[in-house]
């Protein structure tokens, strides 16, 4: 009854394609959804970055000068370099600190369920509220300085915690831990215990063992926890809105600004496509260098 | 017994303390919103002035307010409803067919999981602007359909996957027609994953502010509100105590989806021994 049961060699091609019509037909309507609202909007975006906006009306003669603008004015060099640099920061310190902890769930920790419950729960907040928060926290009258001056500790505020590309790495580093948490024990559970006894027993001490079986096998959980979080913090809106200050102003802003205030769709739309491009490329190579790197420990 | 006395032995210390302080970490930025939500003073800062429910009062008082939950409540289940039944028809497709080019609709339906909301945000309103339709609360619905296809996709799939065929074949077999066997077999055994779908899929589309700033003209939803509250010092418990509300809510909801789903896994683990 099931095409499955038929071997590919015998089934003719057109009782294949009979056999399979149902399948394209329900997978259908989800392409048409995803190309009206993905591949028709993409394509609008690029077509649009190839216009001009002439006072209110739109030249729709195909021009690359947006994107020369975009390339060679300094202020807008110096956005894509410090957004892909923030994001960098943000991806490894999420990482880096999420590592030990889910090393601990996979391989400590006793009721492994609750604990992932436990670092999933503060996630459920509103999103913008979790970085609120942290406006909330280092602000000048917020909770660090103020408690420390109630507790006579300083005399005044520190103004150096808000409003700063440091600010915005320890908001979103926070906003994003699940997103590093969750692949990476997925990658550490999966590992084959006896391979880690195996490498013991072969007379590897703790650390060797660490860096020849456990972080090369924990590889794919950390370059998906880093692309996870890598690409869509390049384009994150709220953080640097809330706590970046003019310092701290990333990509989204300033895409945002081109689109709701000043009206230059198309140069917003090729300040969006470059930093695709641009976060594309820098994610590309990073995941190929850290397959290289891992490849040369072994 | 001597394997993992060994890998006892290999243990890095203070591992237990580590993920304590990260718990905290965790923790303590997301619960100052509920304690200042209870602290009888404007500002939000130290020592804390006593405690009072004025600011919950103020906010179920805030008409606004309860009309951008409203507004987030259908966009949430439109999106949810939607997404869930267009990612179990290309789920059940890429499952029970071998159809050409599965890792390319893969890849593609996943896209956006790896574009920038804002890129998406933008791109929806020039597609939304060119067809000349007003910005409503139905552009930020499709936007969130878009959105959530692929955690519905990501999670029907994995819940698909295991699925035995000739449980199917046995049904038919035994004389039900396809419309009962869909209704008796199939449906159930994929229920806990719908259900799980539909959850994730609306807390998505609950939470998300980029692409309905972009979308919505001049409908409201809850995290639109809560941006536009964010800018007057005054009115901050009243969008704190809110954070406090929903936090509660949503743990409810999630502890009640895990619930669900231990329930679901209970029943079915029988069937997956046997397969």
């Amino acid at each position: 009854m099931s095409d499955r049961s038929v071997p590919p060699a015998i089934a003719h091609a057109p009782r294949k394609w009979r056999a399979d019509a149902p399948g394209y037909a329900l997978l259908s309507p989800t392409l048409v959804v995803m190309v009206l609202g993905l591949a028709a909007p993409l394509a609008m975006l690029v077509l649009y970055s190839l216009w001009r906006q002439n006072g209110i009306a739109l030249q729709t003669q195909v021009t690359l000068g947006q994107y020369a603008s975009v390339l060679s004015r300094a202020p807008f060099r110096a956005l894509f370099l410090r957004s892909i640099a923030i994001s960098s920061a943000v991806t490894l310190a999420t990482v880096a600190f999420a590592y030990p902890m889910a090393y601990f769930v996979a391989f400590e920790a006793r009721a492994k369920f609750l604990w992932l419950v436990l670092l999933t729960i503060p996630f459920w907040t509103s999103y913008l509220l979790r970085v609120f928060a942290w406006k909330l926290i280092l602000g000048w009258n917020g909770v660090i300085n103020s408690g420390l001056m109630s507790l006579g500790l300083i005399k005044a505020p520190f103004g150096f915690l808000l409003y700063n590309p440091f600010s915005v790495i320890v908001t979103l580093a926070h906003a994003w831990a699940p997103f590093a948490i969750l692949p990476i024990y997925v990658s550490l559970e999966k590992i084959d215990r006896s391979l880690l006894d195996a490498a013991a027993d072969l007379g590897d001490g703790p650390l060797r063992r660490f860096l020849r079986v456990t972080l090369p096998l924990s590889l794919p959980g950390i370059i998906g926890a880093a692309v996870l979080i890598f690409v869509p913090t390049t384009g994150d809106y709220v953080t640097p809105a809330l706590v970046g200050g003019p310092r701290g102003t990333m990509l989204a802003n300033v895409i945002d600004v081109e689109f709701e205030r000043i009206g230059n769709w198309p140069f917003g739309a090729a300040l969006a496509v470059v930093s695709m491009m641009a976060v594309g490329l820098v994610t590309l190579s990073a995941v190929t260098a850290a397959r290289a790197a891992v490849a040369r420990i072994r | 017994m001597s394997a993992s006395a060994k890998l006892a032995s290999m243990k890095p210390p203070g591992l237990f303390v580590y993920a304590i302080l990260y718990l905290a970490f965790l923790y303590v930025p997301v619960l100052f919103l509920p304690l200042f939500s209870f602290n009888d003073s404007a500002f939000v800062s130290f020592p804390l002035a006593g405690f009072t429910l004025r600011w919950y009062r103020a906010m179920l008082a805030d008409g606004a307010l309860g009309e951008a939950l409203a507004n987030s409540l259908k966009v949430g289940a439109v999106a949810a409803i939607s997404a869930t039944l267009l990612g179990l028809a290309a789920a059940r497709a890429l499952t029970r067919y071998r159809l050409k080019g599965t890792s390319t609709v893969l890849g593609f339906v996943s896209l956006p999981l790896f574009i920038p909301d804002i890129v998406l945000g933008i791109s929806l309103l020039i597609l939304v602007n060119a067809l000349s339709t007003p910005l409503s609360l139905s552009s930020v619905i499709f936007g969130h359909i878009v959105l959530c296809v692929p955690f519905a996709l990501a999670v029907l799939l994995s819940r698909l996957e295991g699925f035995d065929p000739s449980l199917e074949e046995a049904s038919r077999d035994l004389g039900e027609t396809a419309w009962m066997t869909f209704l008796r077999v199939t449906l159930p055994l994929a229920l806990p994953g719908i259900v799980a779908s539909l959850l994730l899929a609306f807390i998505v589309s609950f939470d998300e502010f980029l692409i309905a700033y972009f979308l919505a003209g001049t409908d409201a939803t809850l995290p639109i509100y809560i941006w536009g509250e964010l800018r007057f010092p005054a009115k901050l418990p009243i969008v704190l105590a809110l954070g406090a509300a929903i936090l509660v809510v949503t743990c409810l909801l999630v502890l009640v989806a895990e619930w669900l789903r231990n329930l679901g896994r209970a029943r079915t683990t029988p069937l997956a021994v046997g397969a």
